[in-house]
């Protein structure tokens, strides 16, 4: 094995603190009693932030829309629940599915121009599908998609009104997309994609195919957050406008940048401090927890986000500010 | 028909006076301030508390409506926006999501989060006709002072010693620098016209396009399609840009209400498809 070669198998290999983490994830399964349906929010946010991480953190995209692809699933998994069938595994692998040609209409549409034509194509996809959901009439409009009810799973379990079970699928899912995610960065494709990120006219100098490679990422990426909407749909038995709003983009977005983007564990990490921020916040100001959210955000990028969370940086000099 | 198209000419100049300063700023810093909108809606409610709480009259709130945003503009981009320039545009996109998150939250606190309904004097209520065309008064009244406030820009953007610095700036900054124009302080001076700007673009607006907490993130997807389809090196491309959605828009909710805005997101992304450089930009240089 070479040196490069050795230097990024090096990366791919399991650290001791990375099981650590994935045992916790699945214990905290055992330990979570009545905070089920926060813990299944935070895994659900979590599915969606990863996704989001495989498009801002390791392809350098600025997705201001990809909320889309989340709401999409959640009504395409609402609308088969209610109309097809009720089975959620199947209606989970038509919502990915689903989410995946949308996925792969759009980024036709991402691949070309600046990063302000690509923010706005983004946020326009976005803006378009909250149009038509807001006004279809099978979608139900501004009032949601009410009377979903979904079959036990695997034919067993009911969705039970403490979440247990509905925890259970979504820490499953989340466990399965970050295998994937973690196998797609680590592998010669994820490379390629860090090096479209650090420089996209470099890359294609050394003959990578740079619109195939961030195509077949942004499919990707568009189709585990359309499995977070299905999941949040599948589990609350409801699809709503929320799910395509902008503030949820933004949200996700925030959640990548505090747990950390181009890391696949920030994802999880951050969705749980965002989650925990948010519900400490509105329950202490329910009507203006924005503001602290917005505050917090400028403040964060302000300072920096690596001498934010790692306050001992603060009396070094050098780095990147 | 003619009445249609006059109201969204003034529809279209309104968005042309709020969204000019964000096409500077995007040209010349390279900078995407999403928080354009706030400034817009700082103009609005000073015209709608002065005439509320104080009983000014409406024409002699406007100028409040340009100074006090254009104030604030320059104070912010003082402390908190110039050490953002040189940071990656994810940087710029939080950090201006964050203030809007916080002006939406501070304005509901301190205002509430209700519509607020403006009273227009009465000489500028009403309609008349021209040869079969219905003309609303007030919209009349948005189209000129735009088209003069246009005329202005324009005539300072090509005539004056100042326009030619911005344009010199706008092109490219470290050229201009080298030349001896100070740069920053043409930009302080362009940000704070241009939040001025939105600010009266958000008074007059006030009763067309409504007021409340969240008018910065609702009109924010209008005031960035105005500048990316319209391109950020000439002020004619944000101008026919404005035009072009403010016509699209009230003709799409005429002719087709069902759909809604989605005929204008939908025109957009097909533009920036075809052209990402915006629909009369040149290719960027950086």
């Amino acid at each position: 094995m070479t040196g490069a070669q050795a230097s990024l198998a090096a990366d791919a290999r399991w650290r001791a603190w990375e099981l650590a983490l994935l045992a916790a994830l699945a214990g905290s399964w055992f330990i979570v009693g009545e905070h089920a349906l926060l813990a299944n929010e935070i895994a659900v946010l979590a599915l969606f932030a990863l996704s989001l991480d495989l498009i801002l953190g390791y392809a350098g995209i600025i997705s201001l829309g990809h909320a889309a692809f989340f709401g999409f699933g959640a009504y395409t998994a609402a609308l088969f629940a209610k109309h097809v069938m009720p089975d959620p595994l199947v209606g989970m692998l038509v919502a990915i599915a689903a989410a995946a040609v949308l996925g792969a209409a759009s980024s036709v549409l991402v691949m070309r121009g600046s990063d302000l034509a690509r923010l706005m194509i983004t946020l326009g996809v976005a803006a378009i599908l909250f149009e038509l959901a807001n006004k279809l009439d099978f979608t139900g409009g501004a009032d949601g998609l009410q009377g979903v009810t979904i079959a036990p799973l695997l034919g067993r379990f009911e969705f039970d009104l403490y979440g247990r079970t509905a925890y259970a699928y979504s820490l499953a899912l989340l466990v399965l997309g970050l295998l994937i995610a973690r196998r797609i960065v680590h592998s010669p494709f994820g490379w390629s994609l860090q090096a479209i990120r650090d420089n996209r006219l470099r890359a294609s100098a050394i003959g990578l195919d740079v619109d195939l490679r961030l195509g077949a990422i942004y499919t990707i990426a568009a189709a585990m957050a359309g499995a977070a909407g299905a999941l949040l749909a599948q589990t609350t038995g409801f699809a709503s406008l929320d799910g395509l709003d902008f503030h949820r983009s933004a949200d996700v977005m925030l959640v990548v940048v505090i747990g950390g983007a181009g890391w696949l564990w920030g994802g999880v990490l951050g969705a749980i401090a965002f989650k925990l921020m948010h519900d400490l916040l509105s329950a202490w100001t329910p009507q203006y927890w924005t503001f602290w959210l917005g505050l917090f955000l400028v403040v964060l990028v302000m300072v920096g986000r690596d001498r934010f969370f790692k306050p001992w940086l603060w009396f070094r000099r050098g780095g990147r500010s | 028909m003619l009445t249609l198209l006059f109201d969204g000419v003034a529809y279209g100049m309104l968005l042309f006076v709020l969204a000019v300063g964000l096409a500077v700023t995007l040209g010349l810093m390279n900078f995407v301030n999403l928080a354009h909108g706030a400034f817009a809606m700082a103009g609005g409610y000073v015209t709608v508390l002065l005439m509320d709480r104080a009983g000014v009259p409406f024409l002699a709130t406007l100028p409040l409506a340009f100074l006090i945003p254009a104030m604030l503009g320059a104070v912010a981009e003082r402390t908190l926006y110039r050490p953002m320039y040189t940071r990656p545009h994810l940087d710029h996109v939080l950090f201006s999501i964050g203030l809007v998150f916080m002006t939406v939250a501070a304005v509901d606190y301190f205002v509430g989060s209700q519509q607020q309904i403006i009273k227009l004097p009465e000489y500028l209520q009403g309609r008349f006709e021209i040869a079969g065309v219905g003309i609303g008064r007030y919209r009349l009244f948005i189209v000129v002072v735009c088209l003069v406030l246009t005329g202005l820009l324009q005539w300072v953007l090509a005539r004056t010693r100042f326009g030619s610095r911005l344009r010199a700036a706008v092109d490219d900054p470290r050229v201009a620098a080298g030349l001896g124009i100070n740069v920053n302080q043409v930009f302080s001076v362009t940000f704070a016209v241009g939040s001025g700007l939105a600010g009266l673009g958000g008074a007059l607006g006030a009763e067309i396009l409504g007021l409340d907490p969240t008018f910065p993130l609702k009109f924010m997807i209008y005031f960035l399609i105005v500048v990316s389809v319209g391109g950020t090196t000439t002020i004619t491309g944000p101008l026919l840009a404005a035009l072009l959605l403010g016509i699209a828009d009230v003709a799409g909710k005429y002719y087709v209400p069902k759909l809604g805005a989605f005929v204008v997101y939908a025109l957009m992304v097909a533009i920036l498809f075809f052209r990402p450089q915006g629909l009369f930009g040149r290719a960027a240089t950086k």
